[in-house]
């Protein structure tokens, strides 16, 4: 609402009288400014948070048509774990690549491969999710079939790949991979920006006591950049939690709660979920609806100070943090 | 995403229109015959037209609405129809809501309820259902080496329900006689969003094969687990993926994949605009239907040949008495048009639906024509 008066500071007057004490209007502005949006923001996320609780609490009783009868905790269970499953999945395949990547460019590329290959991996981040979704659903999913076949046949003894095996590959496996992919580009970019900010006294010092590079990565760069890391999947966790478009492309739902990742009855995810009951829903379904996003968004506030906590508990000794 | 941000977009120009419309309403209530003037002479009707027409419902009916919009703003240059595919149930909320939704599309007929409301929205006379639009449900197969699979109601509904789970079962083999089937597993692929399609095919399953199939109709897929795809497009990729993949889909939209011949009677017959049309020959007005409503039950049993039980019909619902003559000659005129031989023709060239035969028709304009206006 100020903005158009912080862009009018009037600087030349500092800069003609530096012996004079400088105005402190500017700072006063800027201030106000930034007092402003840091309101705004709080306003808007409380405003989000009201919406959400007062729209969805013709919907938490349940036993509607929408829940099919169902009480509201019974609905919406395999949806919360469909989404938590699904997520899960693509941080387990995200965070090792996405911390093999990050050093790759800030530690072993030489310098011209390194900024190419930074500048590709943004890139990515810019493709919308329809097209993951597209490729998911139509390339990824026929390549990954005969993986599931050979599993199912194979390693059904895991439960993870109980089968029976899709024969479409649509299934949850499918989605936490192209979920991983989704959410690379973004978590490989902060590991590296934290790789890069290893202080070189640090390396230098392991390096002089002659540690091989890894070691080196292992005992300065590592320590150092562990709460870049933990932000960073916290940040992938959360696009992948709140992904709708590709996981309504590729997944196959309709299943209940299940660990098995390649059969074609998979839980639903909250997004994907509200994406595919949306266009049709009325009434009370509708407050349904709107009140599994409400339990989508309780779980990722109780995700983030999850992280918060784990990060001020590691703080004290993160070793070259010093 | 393409769908949603159009849907975002439509819902945007509906606003948009309806606050012009409420601006020109109350500008044209004192100079009616300037403005009535100024509209050029329809073709159709004797009155002159202009004005923004707001319709909100049925997706299936999106490209069909399409045709029928260009259509008519051709003929009546001063009108403007639009239309948002919100779905069915949506539509019906919202034209029964009032405001500025004159007509709504929907895949099903008003409910018991639903034209009680209609008497507090229109007037004692209530709403009415029009049926405008038809079209063939294929049942879409990807099987190498069988081209022309023919399935009984009750082999439908028993590869569908779990029952059967290879394609050299004996029911299966028992209605291909002669053909070599392989071992292949079935995979049914079904909706898994909220679709007029599923109602419609799962309305079918339980009244043409109640022994095999004891679930009611219904939009949402009944049985859990299994193979699921959103929308057509999704039932489409997905059979094309897997080899012994079944699904049900617009027979417009099935492409290469294979189309089974259904058996109605003691014949097997293949989905086609013709054969979808003359189910309607054969089926009655539903219990609902009081009046001018042509609510249907479609007879997914029906006898004779080259019948194809397997149809959805939509309609649009609108005021048996709109007080307000201007919106009332706009929607009078508008379905007189969607159900003439053009309008009919122009939505069968852009949405490929079976377009009403002309028996039908002549029954479907009396309750058009029974529509008053002012």
């Amino acid at each position: 609402m100020t903005t158009n008066s912080v862009m009018r500071v009037p600087d030349p007057a500092r800069a003609a009288a530096p012996d004079r004490l400088p105005s402190r209007r500017g700072d006063r502005i800027f201030a106000g400014t930034a007092r402003t949006a840091a309101i705004t923001i709080v306003v808007i996320l409380a405003g989000v948070s009201l919406f959400l609780f007062v729209t969805s609490l013709p919907g938490l009783s349940g036993h509607n048509e929408m829940t099919q009868g169902k009480s509201f905790a019974a609905w919406v269970a395999p949806l919360l774990f469909g989404t938590v499953l699904a997520s899960t999945l693509a941080l387990l395949i995200a965070v090792p690549l996405a911390i093999a990547v990050a050093l790759f460019i800030s530690h072993y590329a030489p310098r011209r491969v390194a900024s190419g290959l930074g500048y590709v991996i943004d890139l990515l981040a810019a493709v919308p999710s329809v097209v993951f979704g597209l490729w998911g659903s139509t390339w990824l999913a026929t390549q990954l079939k005969p993986v599931y076949a050979w599993l199912a046949t194979h390693a059904s003894f895991i439960p993870f790949f109980k089968g029976p095996a899709s024969a479409t590959g649509r299934t949850m496996f499918t989605v936490g991979v192209v979920l991983a992919v989704m959410i690379l580009p973004i978590m490989t970019a902060i590991c590296r920006e934290v790789f890069l900010q290893t202080p070189r006294l640090h390396e230098e010092a392991a390096l002089a006591l002659g540690a091989t590079r890894w070691e080196m990565i292992r005992m300065t760069v590592l320590p150092y950049g562990r709460s870049g890391i933990v932000s960073a999947a916290m940040l992938g966790l959360g696009r992948a939690l709140g992904e709708t478009m590709a996981v309504t492309l590729v997944l196959s739902v309709g299943g209940g709660i299940s660990f098995n990742l390649i059969s074609p009855s998979n839980p639903a995810t909250i997004p994907a979920n509200i994406a595919l009951n949306y266009p049709d829903a009325t009434g009370v379904g509708v407050n349904t609806l709107i009140a599994s996003g409400l339990v989508l968004f309780v779980l990722t506030f109780a995700v983030n100070a999850a992280a918060r906590a784990v990060l001020a508990r590691r703080k004290d000794f993160a070793g070259a943090n010093g | 995403m393409t769908i949603s941000t159009l849907r975002r977009a439509s819902s945007a120009a509906v606003v948009l229109t309806l606050a012009l419309a409420a601006s020109a309403c109350s500008s044209n209530s004192s100079t009616t015959s300037a403005a009535g003037g100024a509209s050029t002479t329809p073709a159709g009707s004797g009155a002159a037209i202009s004005g923004e027409l707001a319709g909100v419902g049925s997706s299936a009916q999106t490209s069909a609405m399409k045709a029928w919009a260009a259509g008519f703003q051709t003929a009546h240059s001063g009108v403007t129809v639009n239309y948002d595919p919100q779905g069915s149930g949506a539509g019906r909320a919202a034209f029964l809501a009032g405001g500025n939704v004159a007509f709504a599309g929907s895949d099903s007929a008003m409910s018991a309820a639903e034209q009680t409301t209609a008497k507090t929205r229109c007037g004692a006379e209530g709403a009415i259902d029009v049926p405008v639009y038809l079209s063939a449900i294929a049942v879409v197969y990807k099987l190498d080496g069988v081209t022309d699979l023919k399935l009984s109601p009750d082999t439908l509904a028993k590869i569908f329900d779990g029952k059967i789970t290879t394609w050299n079962d004996a029911a299966i083999a028992a209605d291909n006689a002669g053909v070599t089937l392989p071992a292949t597993k079935i995979t049914p692929v079904v909706r898994s969003d909220k679709s007029g399609t599923t109602a419609n095919f799962t309305d079918y399953l339980s009244k043409a094969a109640p022994s095999s199939w004891s679930y009611p109709a219904a939009d949402v897929w009944p049985i859990k687990g299994g193979e699921q795809a959103s929308g057509t497009s999704g039932i489409i990729s997905s059979v094309s993926q897997a080899a012994g993949a079944i699904g049900y889909a617009d027979l417009s939209q099935a492409g290469d994949l294979g189309v089974a011949s259904i058996k109605v009677g003691s014949a097997f017959v293949k989905p086609s605009a013709d054969a979808a049309a003359k189910v309607l020959e054969q089926s009655t007005k539903a219990a609902t239907a009081t009046g001018n409503d042509l609510a249907f039950s479609i007879n997914r049993t029906p006898t004779g040949d080259g019948v194809y039980p397997i149809v959805l019909l939509s309609y649009h619902i609108v005021c048996q008495h709109y007080t307000d003559a201007k919106v009332g000659q706009l929607v009078k005129d508008f379905e007189a048009y969607v159900i003439s031989a053009d309008g009919q023709a122009a939505a069968a060239t852009q949405a490929k639906s079976a377009p009403l035969s002309a028996a039908f028709l002549t029954q479907v304009k009396t309750a058009v024509d029974s529509i008053k206006v002012g």
